[in-house]
């Protein structure tokens, strides 16, 4: 059998793509229809840059989920054809129950690349987001007492972001990510330490909202403990007493290494935001009304500070990404098998000179995911900044 | 200032101290001094040799000892080993044990041994760091001018059709990392599939010679990288100052455009850009070590990845001093040069 031409790979590209289109069109129409209602995420819909990055945001999260729900990909990702190794794309496969064609060729072991693109993106989209949010909740959790209060609270917490800022990031990682670290322990603990932030951060909003309503706020704070604890047993220390969760070994130390490298960020970032938001009129009645310092922090400072936050949560999501290719770059932290975008540009890049095929389409698509939450980004900073 | 930049001094010196020790700390963990001594004799070594061999090497002393040692402000240990031979961190082979120095570490500008090169560790790390150095001293040249250009031109018509364009630019730039831009630029402009061939994939031949065809690619992969960054960061400063009062005043007064841009706003526009562009060094190191590793450029990042990937000590404590030092004074420099640069802004 022939080859496909350029213009048949694309229309059987577009075409496994299916799923991921529908979910757009429906998304984007309702989102449209309703945007007046939607507030910040509404209004984002006003903007042609914040639309164009929210949809190429969305095509990888639909791929990813329905990648990893089998859908969009191929062929499974690990099956290797001998016949196909380093084959152009669109290359005719005569194998019985597969699918006949390597839509974007087969890389240097003869998987195809099209699939690992595919499965690739779950890699990243199962770990960038929580791992950002993590970061968040730790540089949230410090970052506002430390701009608060300010003194020596805020020169020790500082000091110590400075001092994981002025590490190169590939450093650290080569000296955390490595099988010999992992023997330790040592990510384990920094997860141990790291992951109690959210349940302090979960459990101190709630108190701090409702401790004038002793029966509401004691159910609250025991669903959050609970629930927290529960997670917290099984992501950090894998001794969930369910034995429902379970976190892989290596996965945890790339997170806990990504959340290490960006909390700090994120603290300088809060840190400089309440220290402008404190100074205002509405944190003096606060005070004046005699709430206390956790419920100005959260109620009153945080949700002001929210419009550079979620712009910056966007963009750090991204950075993230960047990070986590690094990592996959470098061979750190994922299994050799992994389809992450990171590693299979590594593993492309040795026959770059001969073979384009195996490294570009994950180039591409890191490329147009960090676009994508980049234009994001910015239209959000646009119209937050407009009302 | 003076007493500013003594206390930003201290804290640098203590930052440095911290840091070094948590690099300390993690390569001399147990299981990575174990697979130094059998990657130093054999794989097969049995556990109680280990241990031997080690500890006739120093490396079970208590850690605050050891790091005292490394960094020259304890004397170096003298052990006579268990196979009679003696042996201490200051005697050097062919010399006599009462000849060598009791203090020799970092500050006695004793960086070493290497493991991998088997050469002094401070020896290595010069000579690769010239050859970073040149990598950055053009990536700075393309860089630095360019970014600036980019971000002028963009903010002084905010909302221009200049603008639009000039901004996705930069963003696509920052949201294109390394690893990525140097794929797609090898397989564009030096791979046999497309054809062009215009450079060369590699810049190994670029230590001993730069040419324009070895050296363009890992210099334009770094610049691009950073250079989104800055244009936006000085695009927002851009347009920041042409929205001032005075501005509007000499638009009022007849100015010519071209003068006010390049007389009234420029200075005021560029003061961010300046602390920006130090404080792109820690990032622009991570970029090195990318770049140095994709063109095989043998310079400092690609002897920080050999370093760390096979647990090379006393090169990797070196490689970490250099570069913690390298951020914290292009830290102390963007503080100094913020206060210069801004009259508005005091220290005392």
């Amino acid at each position: 059998m022939e080859p496909l031409s350029w213009g048949e790979i694309l229309i059987r590209i577009i075409g496994q793509f299916t799923p991921v289109w529908i979910a757009l069109i429906v998304l984007f129409a309702v989102s449209i229809v309703y945007k007046r209602k939607l507030g910040l995420y509404g209004k984002l819909f006003d903007s042609t840059i914040g639309m164009i990055g929210f949809a190429l945001v969305m095509f990888w999260v639909f791929t990813a989920v329905f990648g990893a729900m089998g859908m969009i990909i191929t062929h499974d990702g690990l099956q290797q054809f001998a016949s196909m190794k380093n084959k152009v794309p669109g290359t005719f496969l005569d194998e019985e129950g597969v699918y006949n064609y390597y839509l974007l060729g087969g890389d240097n072991l003869g998987r195809d690349v099209f699939t690992r693109m595919v499965k690739g993106s779950w890699e990243v989209v199962k770990i960038a987001p929580f791992a950002t949010l993590f970061a968040f909740m730790v540089g949230i959790t410090l970052g506002l007492p430390a701009g608060y209060y300010g003194g020596k609270l805020d020169t020790f917490l500082s000091f110590l972001a400075n001092l994981i800022l002025a590490f190169p990031v590939i450093l650290l990682f080569y000296l955390l990510v490595t099988p010999e670290i992992v023997a330790t322990g040592i990510p384990v603990y920094m997860a141990g330490v790291l992951f109690i932030f959210p349940i302090v951060f979960m459990v101190i909003l709630m108190n701090s909202r409702f401790y004038t309503q002793p029966s509401k706020r004691n159910i609250y704070l025991a669903v959050t403990l609970v629930i927290g604890t529960w997670l917290y047993l099984g992501i950090a220390w894998n001794a969930d007493p369910l034995g429902i969760i379970s976190f892989p070994a290596n996965l945890l130390v790339v997170f806990v290494s990504v959340v290490f490298v960006n909390s700090p960020t994120v603290f300088r970032i809060v840190r400089g935001l309440a220290m402008d938001i404190k100074t205002r009129d509405y944190v003096a009645a606060a005070q004046t009304r005699g709430e206390g310092p956790w419920y100005i922090m959260l109620w009153e400072i945080l949700p002001n500070a929210r419009g550079p936050l979620i712009v910056d949560f966007c963009l750090r999501i991204g950075y993230t990404t960047i990070l986590l290719g690094t990592l996959g770059f470098f061979g750190l932290g994922l299994s050799p098998e992994s389809p992450d975008w990171g590693s299979t540009i590594n593993e492309g890049r040795k026959l770059l000179s001969i073979y384009l095929h195996p490294a570009l389409p994950p180039a591409f698509a890191l490329l147009t995911l960090v676009l994508g939450l980049n234009l994001l980004a910015d239209g959000l900073r646009e119209e937050s900044l407009r009302d | 200032m003076g007493l500013f930049i003594l206390r930003r001094l201290g804290v640098m010196i203590l930052t440095a101290i911290c840091l070094t020790f948590i690099v300390f700390f993690l390569t001399n963990l147990a299981p990575n001094l174990e697979k130094l001594a059998k990657s130093e004799v054999n794989q097969r070594m049995s556990d109680d040799a280990v241990t031997t061999w080690l500890a006739n090497r120093g490396y079970t002393q208590p850690l605050p000892v050891k790091y005292g040692q490394w960094l020259g402000v304890l004397p170096g240990y003298v052990i006579e080993g268990s196979d009679g031979v003696t042996r201490g961190r200051c005697i050097n082979q062919g010399m006599a044990p009462e000849d060598a120095p009791s203090f020799c570490g970092i500050l006695q500008g004793d960086w070493g041994e290497s493991s991998v090169f088997k050469d002094d560790a401070g020896s290595i790390i010069a000579t690769r760091l010239g050859l970073t150095g040149k990598l950055m001293f053009w990536v700075m040249v393309v860089m630095v001018p360019g970014a600036l250009i980019i971000g002028v031109l963009a903010g002084m018509r905010e909302g221009s059709r200049t603008d639009r364009s000039l901004s996705t630019v930069s963003i696509l730039s920052t949201a294109t990392p390394e690893y990525v831009s140097g794929v797609i630029f090898i397989a564009v402009f030096s791979s046999s599939a497309v054809g062009l061939k215009w450079f060369k994939g590699t810049a190994t031949s670029a230590m001993d010679d730069i040419t324009f065809a070895n050296f363009t690619l890992p210099v334009l992969t770094i610049a691009l990288y950073g250079m989104g960054y800055i244009a936006r960061m000085t695009r927002a400063s851009m347009t920041e100052v042409m929205t001032a009062q005075y501005i509007r005043t000499a638009r009022l007064k007849g100015v010519s455009f071209g003068n006010i841009v390049l007389k009234h706003a420029l200075r005021n526009a560029l003061i961010a850009p300046f602390t920006v562009i130090m404080l792109q060094f820690p990032w622009l190191l991570n970029g090195v070590v990318i770049v140095e590793t994709l063109f095989n450029y043998k310079g400092f990042g690609w002897t920080l990845v050999q370093a760390a990937g096979n647990n090379d000590i006393e090169l990797l404590l070196g490689v970490s001093v250099v570069s913690v030092i390298v951020v914290l004074t292009t830290q102390l420099i963007s503080d100094i040069g913020y206060v210069y640069l801004n009259p508005r802004i005091s220290v005392t």
